[in-house]
């Protein structure tokens, strides 16, 4: 922090201690009133706190808290700091806070919300930026995702130091990424493809089979990945095979971490040593929490938007096993439930399911439609008393997941 | 409802004996769980007893002339701009109409029904010229929960929704407004929709029926004539969604 200008260096310690301060008081993480309170005193402080640090960016609809801990993990290996937005607060004063707290780390990992991505590259001049997939999310305050692809490849292409690794299975971040004069592409995959069914090109449909996908009319096609997961293991950019055993559940979570890979090995971190850094990760931000309620095993799954919940149900405990389902519809939620209608809920049926949150009538008169039972409970200590399994999984949207982790501890 | 339109319910040309719905382009058109419209037409439809069956056709499969009732949904610009030269060059959907089927659009699919519609740079492009309306871009986007009174002619009770649109759509006189803005935009004049005959529209976007059941109920009537009354437990999870959110939205707000 030595060459930082004189307010820039102010700017960081008092926002550094009011986030303490949020801390001690129960207000938060505090790891977003730092940055609002620096901010304000030198409005440059994102980029006068970013010059000289390698940074990677990490944005995408679903994915970006973990990967971004992922590579974080992964680049311990150099045994040097790395500062990063570890709990998710990923517009402009979280990751200025985020890099005020760690003065002295060569290394930023940071997650950037998807509308920020261009103004965050302009400001932190990353040396890698990570894009992970674009699907439907909260559209009453978001924009659509076309718009946001459009954005990223201006963003992209005035950026051409920056070295960019973008899944290759999702079109409109195959888009976005071609912009970019250089590429790494990964086979990350595509759970949720209802938002590219057309051309990002030139708006045609698209034609998919199992190579991938491409544009029968323009010729835009799924350009050939150097990262490529196959079953249980990774395939690395030069052809060697590892196996990919993490303590994080599921498919989303192992294109997570093949993207982290991805990116490491760009820092000279080799697969070998990332893994098992990665391995150690077992709950990122609250996702996939274990606490013990009234002698029940409780399991905390987020989804905050239709991909989302495809991947909390590929990680759902076989049935009988039975979950809970809370939704709210608050400002960081989206205002609009509609998109619970563009999921699924049909593979629940067979287990208990018990509906919760702000809006559970809008869940229940979705799962009433899908010809899933289901049960209205208060909260979760309502469905533990009525289960009678040893576990209980609870996928909750973005703020009935913060609630339920504010109720039960913050345990990572 | 009107009683000329019940008289024509289910007078039309239809050959099974089953219900068939048809929700055009979801590949294109389907942004906010446009699917609802169809769950709740197919559930309301099962419960009285009526055979269901559900086509979905992509922009690249041609538009079948023999359905019952129409579904089209929200979608953004550009999907909406390809969705209106594929419809346009298909013909299907025009055709059907025109043959007395009953069709229900909603947000893009809703301007789509019209002369016209502001393209992705707020150009005017040429829509299906089924409904009689004219949409343009207009000067700030309507996000949020809207309420709505229903021509009286319908026999359908308050609206509930959600919009989230920069649409403007004026009604030329072959068409008249679905309903009046309690509150919220519409179409942006105290106007909400519009309908003629068995074609409807409106700005309620994605699954606008789940929070209006008797809207989905008039659809069906239409189309295979008067219904049975559901069961009180069958209704009673939409009754009190449709109780929490009309009570969530104070009237004359927006």
């Amino acid at each position: 922090m030595g060459k930082l200008p004189l307010r820039a260096r102010l700017a960081t310690t008092i926002g550094g201690a009011a986030g303490r301060m949020s801390r001690l008081a129960g207000r938060g993480d505090g790891s977003v009133i730092g940055g609002v309170i620096g901010l304000r005193m030198e409005p440059n402080l994102l980029a006068l706190l970013a010059a000289g640090r390698q940074i990677v960016l990490v944005t995408g609809t679903n994915g970006k808290t973990t990967t971004t801990r992922l590579i974080a993990a992964g680049l311990t290996a150099f045994g040097l700091p790395v500062a990063s937005n570890a709990f998710g607060a990923n517009m402009e004063a979280g990751l200025t806070a985020a890099l005020g707290r760690a003065p002295d780390a060569p290394l930023a990992v940071l997650e950037v919300d998807e509308k920020y991505l261009p103004a965050v590259i302009k400001a932190t001049r990353p040396r890698v930026v990570t894009l992970l997939n674009l699907s439907r999310d909260q559209m009453d305050r978001a924009a659509e995702i076309w718009l946001v692809a459009r954005k990223w490849r201006q963003a992209l292409a005035a950026a051409p130091d920056s070295l960019v690794v973008a899944n290759a299975d999702d079109p409109l971040i195959a888009w976005s990424a071609a912009a970019a004069p250089h590429v790494v592409w990964v086979a990350a995959g595509q759970r949720w493809r209802e938002d590219s069914w057309c051309c990002p090109q030139c708006g045609s449909h698209l034609l998919r089979d199992e190579l991938g996908w491409r544009c029968a009319e323009c010729g835009f096609a799924r350009p050939p990945a150097r990262w490529v997961l196959e079953g249980g293991s990774v395939i690395d950019s030069s052809g060697r095979i590892h196996g990919m055993s993490l303590s994080l559940p599921g498919r989303a979570n192992r294109s997570n971490a093949l993207v982290a890979l991805a990116v490491s090995e760009i820092f000279g971190v080799d697969p070998e040593q990332a893994l098992p850094r990665m391995r150690q990760v077992a709950s990122v931000a609250g996702r996939y929490t274990r606490f013990e309620r009234h002698g029940r095993q409780v399991r905390l799954l987020l989804a905050k938007n239709p991909a989302g919940w495809l991947e909390a149900f590929d990680v759902l405990d076989p049935p009988p096993v039975p979950v809970l389902l809370s939704v709210n519809a608050r400002e960081p939620d989206g205002r609009d439930t509609s998109w619970l209608w563009d999921v699924d809920y049909r593979v629940l049926r067979g287990r208990p399911v018990f509906v919760t949150g702000e809006r559970r009538l809008d869940l229940a008169v979705r799962l009433e439609a899908d010809g899933v039972p289901f049960q209205l409970v208060e909260g979760v200590d309502d469905a533990v008393e009525l289960v009678q399994d040893a576990s209980l999984d609870v996928i909750a949207n973005y703020t009935a997941f913060q609630q339920i982790r504010a109720t039960f501890g913050r345990a990572e | 409802m009107d009683a000329d339109m019940a008289a024509r319910g289910g007078g039309h040309a239809r050959r099974a004996s089953s219900l068939r719905l048809v929700w055009v382009y979801p590949d294109l058109l389907s942004t906010y769980g446009d699917r609802g419209n169809l769950l709740v037409l197919e559930r309301r439809a099962r419960l009285r007893g009526i055979e269901v069956e559900s086509v979905l056709v992509n922009a690249d499969h041609p538009v079948p002339r023999q359905g019952d009732i129409y579904l089209m949904g929200g979608g953004e610009d550009l999907p909406q701009t390809l969705a209106a030269r594929r419809l346009r060059a298909d013909g299907g959907l025009a055709a059907a109409a025109q043959h007395g089927a009953v069709v229900f659009a909603v947000c893009a699919g809703y301007q789509l029904l019209g002369a016209e519609f502001g393209g992705e740079d707020g150009q005017l492009l040429q829509g299906l010229e089924i409904l009689d309306i004219h949409s343009g871009r207009g000067e700030r986007r309507g996000v949020g929960e809207i309420v709505a009174d229903v021509d009286p002619r319908l026999g359908v009770p308050r609206l509930t929704g959600f919009e989230n649109h920069q649409g403007v759509t004026k009604l030329g006189p072959g068409a008249a407004p679905l309903a009046r803005v309690v509150a919220g935009v519409g179409n942006g004049d105290g106007t909400e929709g519009a309908f003629a005959g068995r074609v409807l529209g409106t700005y309620l976007h994605g699954p606008a029926l789940v929070r209006n059941p008797a809207l989905a109920d008039l659809l069906l009537t239409l189309a295979v004539g008067q219904l049975p009354p559901m069961s009180d437990r069958d209704e009673e999870w939409t009754r009190r969604l449709r109780e929490q959110r009309l009570a969530a939205v104070p009237a004359g707000v927006g």
